[in-house]
């Protein structure tokens, strides 16, 4: 690894700013696991299949590892560490998804939380079948995905409850320092 | 799967980032969305010494609508064209096409430049293009050139793209009033590359009959296939269900698609079939709604 090829790149992430040297070849995965020490967000594939590493990336679900940490300069990341209110009460996702079993093994969850966070924002009253293909960019391999369009659903209708109450919106919170 | 390493540049001009294409030569790849090409990188299948990443340089990245066509910036991303209503006024084909492509983690990086000039005979965006008679503009710091698709896609992953250059826009002709569009694709989980993938166009005359038609094919050949020798059959007729299953019958003897893991050559080629006539029958119906 050659020092000189390190670039310096601002990003905020979960409305926190980082000052960082990276390797321009450092994937956001990485940055944001070894870099930050944020390993909520989870690298399965690394070459864009499973979608365990989603994050937001400028209120755009993205794959961290499809991007190199280098291109993050200047953006604002939204991981599933940010995802819970600052007084640590879940996101009604991540309730959602406790109370249907959509966990299991628990690898392919920030994936899931991130793109489910998003399409909900999109689609606040989607179908089953929407949900479907709302998740259809990640794979899980413990619970056949019933428990998790279950959960997806639960948080829908938790969402579209709580709509008076803005914090659970994530953009929203990804914005806020 | 870490890529190799690579010398970055990040040029905020076109200018700039063409300027960077002389310099480097084969040694340079520009990456818009990588969607594509991270991957590559990741196994090291690719392992470009340089990568000129040209996602800042704002000025590749628009939408705009003339009265006699739609330009589109090389740097237009995939979400942008599916979200753009007035491409979706204008020319649904798009909009239908590019929800087809990939999840939305996909589309919220990949781009249109990336995605014509990547030249995957089973995606999306080669296959609309062709099918709507698009141009391709490239540019070079000797300045730029605009093609037809069928003079830019040479076989698979592979373009008539010179080394300096670099694509810049696509401009897709204006649909003509009472024309209507369809696309589908065979794929065997939501979101992945198609097996086989049509679009088609029918626009009808004021006595309802065929004035032109198209038929785009993807996934069966290394560039997409436009097949005027089935939309001939249909040309001064009133489009039906009949006349068009007859018309798709005459694709069996015009691909000869290759056998892979998914599927055989000639199941590929009943697919062809099947959803040639498909969407053939959602274009004309679409048509006849306007």
């Amino acid at each position: 690894m050659t020092q000189n090829n390190l670039k310096n790149i601002t990003v905020t992430v979960n409305g926190k700013e980082h000052s960082l040297s990276v390797e321009p070849r450092m994937l956001l995965s990485d940055v944001l696991r070894d870099e930050l020490g944020l390993t909520g967000t989870h690298v399965g594939c690394e070459h864009g299949i499973c979608g365990a590493c989603t994050v937001m990336m400028d209120e755009r679900p993205v794959r961290s590892c499809l991007v190199f940490g280098v291109q993050a300069d200047q953006a604002k990341i939204l991981t599933v560490e940010g995802l819970s209110n600052a007084d640590d009460t879940l996101h009604p996702l991540q309730e959602a998804f406790r109370e249907k079993h959509g966990l299991q093994c628990g690898f392919c969850t920030p994936g899931f939380l991130i793109t489910a966070c998003h399409f909900l924002e999109e689609n606040p009253h989607p179908s089953r079948e929407e949900i479907r293909e709302g998740i259809s960019g990640n794979l899980c391999r413990c619970t056949g995905y019933q428990n998790i369009v279950d959960a997806v659903e639960m948080a829908a209708e938790m969402l579209s409850k709580d709509k008076k109450s803005e914090t659970d919106q994530c953009t929203v919170q990804a914005m806020q320092p | 799967m870490k890529p190799a390493v690579f010398e970055y540049h990040c040029p905020s001009t076109l200018e700039e980032a063409l300027q960077l294409l002389d310099e480097y030569g084969y040694d340079a790849k520009i990456m818009s969305g990588g969607q594509s090409l991270i991957p590559m990188m990741n196994m090291r299948l690719a392992r470009p010494k340089t990568l000129i990443d040209i996602n800042h340089i704002k000025e590749l990245n628009y939408i705009r609508v003339t009265d006699s066509d739609i330009q589109i910036g090389g740097l237009t991303r995939h979400y942008q064209l599916q979200q753009s209503k007035e491409i979706e006024q204008i020319c649904p084909l798009i909009t239908e096409g590019v929800k087809l492509i990939g999840h939305d983690q996909i589309r919220s990086r990949g781009t249109l430049g990336g995605s014509v000039v990547h030249a995957d005979p089973t995606a999306e965006l080669p296959v609309i293009l062709s099918t709507l008679g698009a141009t391709v503009t490239l540019a070079s710091t000797e300045g730029s050139r605009t093609v037809t698709t069928d003079e830019f896609f040479m076989t698979f992953l592979t373009t008539t793209i010179e080394m300096n250059e670099m694509l810049v826009s696509v401009q897709i002709p204006r649909p003509s009033a009472n024309t209507g569009f369809a696309i589908d694709e065979f794929t065997l989980r939501k979101g992945d590359f198609a097996i086989v993938l049509a679009a088609a166009s029918v626009t009808l005359d004021e006595q309802g009959r065929v004035k032109s038609a198209v038929l785009g094919l993807g996934g069966v050949d290394g560039v997409p296939v436009i097949l005027d020798e089935v939309t001939a059959g249909l040309i001064g007729y009133i489009p039906d269900r009949n006349l068009i299953a007859e018309c798709c019958n005459k694709i069996g003897e015009l691909v000869d698609p290759e056998p892979d893991i998914h599927a055989s050559g000639e199941y590929r080629r009943d697919l062809c079939i099947t959803y040639a006539a498909r969407v053939l029958e959602l274009a004309a119906e679409r048509a006849i709604k306007q």
